[in-house]
């Protein structure tokens, strides 16, 4: 992403560190808004310590099961309240702004984390986590795994033409540059076909055709939208390209794909098995 | 566009009806009732009859200093901004349907809600997404969007041309949406659901203590017009040789109806329906004399905001239903069972 992202994202990291270095003990009640967010808890072993979570908290299977106070960008106020959390681990996509302004009010400690789709962010989000749960060690061997796999991933690039598709209730929508989408392909070497585009942007059938992808990366959701891969290879724009006519299909789970989670390593090496042809 | 005045004229007294001022004191009772209850529950379990003494003891501690915080810096605003929302929206509705003639008439009609809608989206997009950015842009927009509607229809006699700019102004509007929704992120389509559905979330003493009297003022001068308005029922030739100078009643209805719910829709969202369907409600239960169906709409509106909202944060705890959602699903369904049972 750009410089101007990769600044932002280290600034929330040190706006993160100071909200930190403020409170001395490390948090024993944590509540969790942002699905990226109680993932890298989770990843640090903190998984017990997660008094509730918010509805895009859906990995690991264990963060599902705790109560949830509303989807993190419209969350209940009195909800995370109730649960009595010492320290609230926000997504700096939490909100609205004045909900988290009444959670301070409440003398909750609120923690805003960097979102931003970028390796940098990712790791200021594991060391903001880290320094929250007391567990600073833990976050910066995390960092150090994921920044070396990072980097072995990257090394070999890909060179193909790459469309990712996501579709929501059936209408495709192809991903353009300032995604999370663009900045996956980006770092596996494939070259985005819709780099000319900025955000997810409504393909036409048309539109699909002529931007003759070689593959054609999706995530299972939109698999399970379309009514299963090969409706999702018969729709209209798609079923001419080279990628559906050589059914060169990446399907991979949407969290996993898109978070910029710990677990992006293993989704580029996936990626890339897909995008060779190795599964 | 023609009037449809029969569904109204039939709610006029026929039968005996109870004493208005009973009605209003009945109502503003039931609100009060209402208001206690909503206070006394939501997802921070405070013991009901320990709220006196939180709100009179300044420095409590351990758990009781969390209850009196919620109670006083969450769950208070919110009831307030619910019955000021609640109320503004539905007095704005009586008066819209009492200048149109025209049962489906609501705020809307004229652009007031898709122009702020138009506000706030463009705010959003322009990465402008705290309250006190889309606030006035909301604002402004409802004002630029009505303010077109009445200057471009109102050189049409009659009420019609304002009704017919008011629908091409909302269309254009959607479309200024649409585009503006098509340029948006996907961080900033979620904003945009969210902020379509309403929400109450964002009350803070600071803004009631503006809005408040805002919404009480605009109010009074809407009920002052009880008689222009009843008038209207008549038709508007009648209205003006009954000695009510309709063009001017016409621009002074518009202009309060804008100014009041201009701001609602900024700090709250589209919530639909209350402004539409709450003045039905009350004017089935109590008739369609403007005196007492401005007021008896101003305590219907607070209640049915104050009851959604109870319900909107206690149904789903510890999360919470955006309350556009549960307005419409709790009301629609009141307003058939009225029907249904006035018909029989």
């Amino acid at each position: 992403m750009t410089a101007s992202m990769n600044r932002r994202a280290v600034l929330a990291a040190a706006l993160a560190l100071t909200a930190v270095g403020a409170q001395a003990a490390p948090a024993k009640r944590i509540v969790s808004l942002g699905g990226a967010v109680t993932e890298i808890v989770f990843a640090l072993g903190a998984g017990d310590r997660v008094a509730g979570v918010d509805d895009s908290s859906i990995y690991p299977a264990a963060a599902h099961k705790l109560p949830k106070v509303g989807y993190y960008r419209g969350f209940s106020i009195e909800g995370v309240a109730s649960l009595n959390p010492d320290v609230v681990l926000a997504s700096d996509q939490a909100g609205p702004p004045e909900a988290l302004e009444q959670l301070r009010r409440l003398g909750k400690t609120v923690v805003m984390l960097p979102s931003a789709p970028t390796v940098d962010a990712l790791a200021a989000r594991i060391d903001g986590v880290a320094t929250a749960l007391g567990e600073k060690a833990a976050g910066e061997q995390l960092v150090a795994r994921i920044r070396e796999q990072v980097a072995a991933a990257t090394r070999s690039p890909g060179g193909q033409n790459v469309l990712l598709v996501s579709s929501r209730a059936g209408k495709l929508e192809g991903a353009g540059r300032e995604t999370a989408a663009d900045a996956v392909l980006r770092l596996v070497g494939a070259h985005n076909v819709l780099a000319g585009e900025r955000g997810y942007k409504a393909l036409s059938a048309e539109g699909a055709v002529s931007l003759k992808p070689e593959v054609i990366v999706t995530t299972t959701m939109s698999v399970a939208a379309s009514g299963g891969l090969d409706a999702f290879l018969a729709q209209p724009g798609i079923a001419v390209t080279p990628a559906a006519k050589s059914r060169r299909v990446v399907v991979m789970d949407d969290l996993l794909l898109l978070g910029f989670g710990p677990r992006l390593p293993e989704a580029l090496k996936a990626l890339q098995d897909g995008l060779a042809g190795r599964k | 566009m023609t009037a449809i005045p029969g569904a109204m004229a039939r709610a006029t007294p026929t039968r005996r009806r109870a004493n208005p001022v009973v009605v209003l004191a009945g109502m503003v009772a039931v609100l009060l009732v209402l208001m206690v209850a909503s206070a006394g529950s939501g997802a921070v379990a405070i013991p009901f009859l320990k709220v006196p003494g939180l709100l009179a003891n300044a420095s409590p501690d351990g758990m009781e200093a969390l209850w009196r915080s919620v109670l006083l810096e969450v769950r208070l605003p919110r009831l307030v901004f619910a019955v000021i929302v609640g109320g503004g929206l539905a007095i704005a509705g009586a008066a819209m349907q009492a200048l149109f003639r025209n049962p489906l008439a609501e705020p809307g009609l004229i652009g007031i809600s898709l122009g702020g809608a138009m506000g706030a989206v463009i705010a959003i997009v322009l990465n402008a997404n705290s309250l006190w950015a889309m606030a006035p842009a909301a604002f402004a927009g409802s004002l630029v969007a009505t303010a077109l509607a009445y200057s471009l229809g109102g050189r049409q006699p009659g009420v019609a041309g304002v009704l017919l700019a008011g629908i091409a102004i909302n269309a254009m509007c959607a479309s200024v949406i649409g585009i503006f929704t098509t340029q948006a992120n996907d961080v900033q389509l979620r904003n945009l659901t969210f902020w379509n559905m309403g929400s109450l979330a964002g009350a803070s003493w600071a803004m009631l203590a503006w809005l408040g009297p805002w919404v009480a003022v605009l109010s009074a001068l809407l009920i002052r017009e009880w008689r222009a308005m009843n008038a209207l029922l008549l038709g508007e030739r009648e209205a003006n040789h009954l000695g009510h100078a309709v063009k001017p009643l016409r621009r002074r209805l518009v202009v309060l109806a804008a100014l009041l719910v201009g701001p609602l829709v900024a700090v709250s969202g589209t919530i639909v329906f209350v402004g539409l369907v709450v003045p039905h409600l009350v004017r089935l239960s109590t008739g369609a004399d403007h005196r007492w169906l401005l007021p008896n709409t101003l305590a219907g509106g607070a209640i049915a905001m104050t009851l959604a909202d109870w319900l909107a944060r206690t149904v789903v705890i510890p999360a919470e239903l955006p309350i556009g959602i549960v307005t419409s699903l709790v009301g629609g369904p009141f307003l058939l069972w009225l029907l249904l049972r006035k018909g029989t």
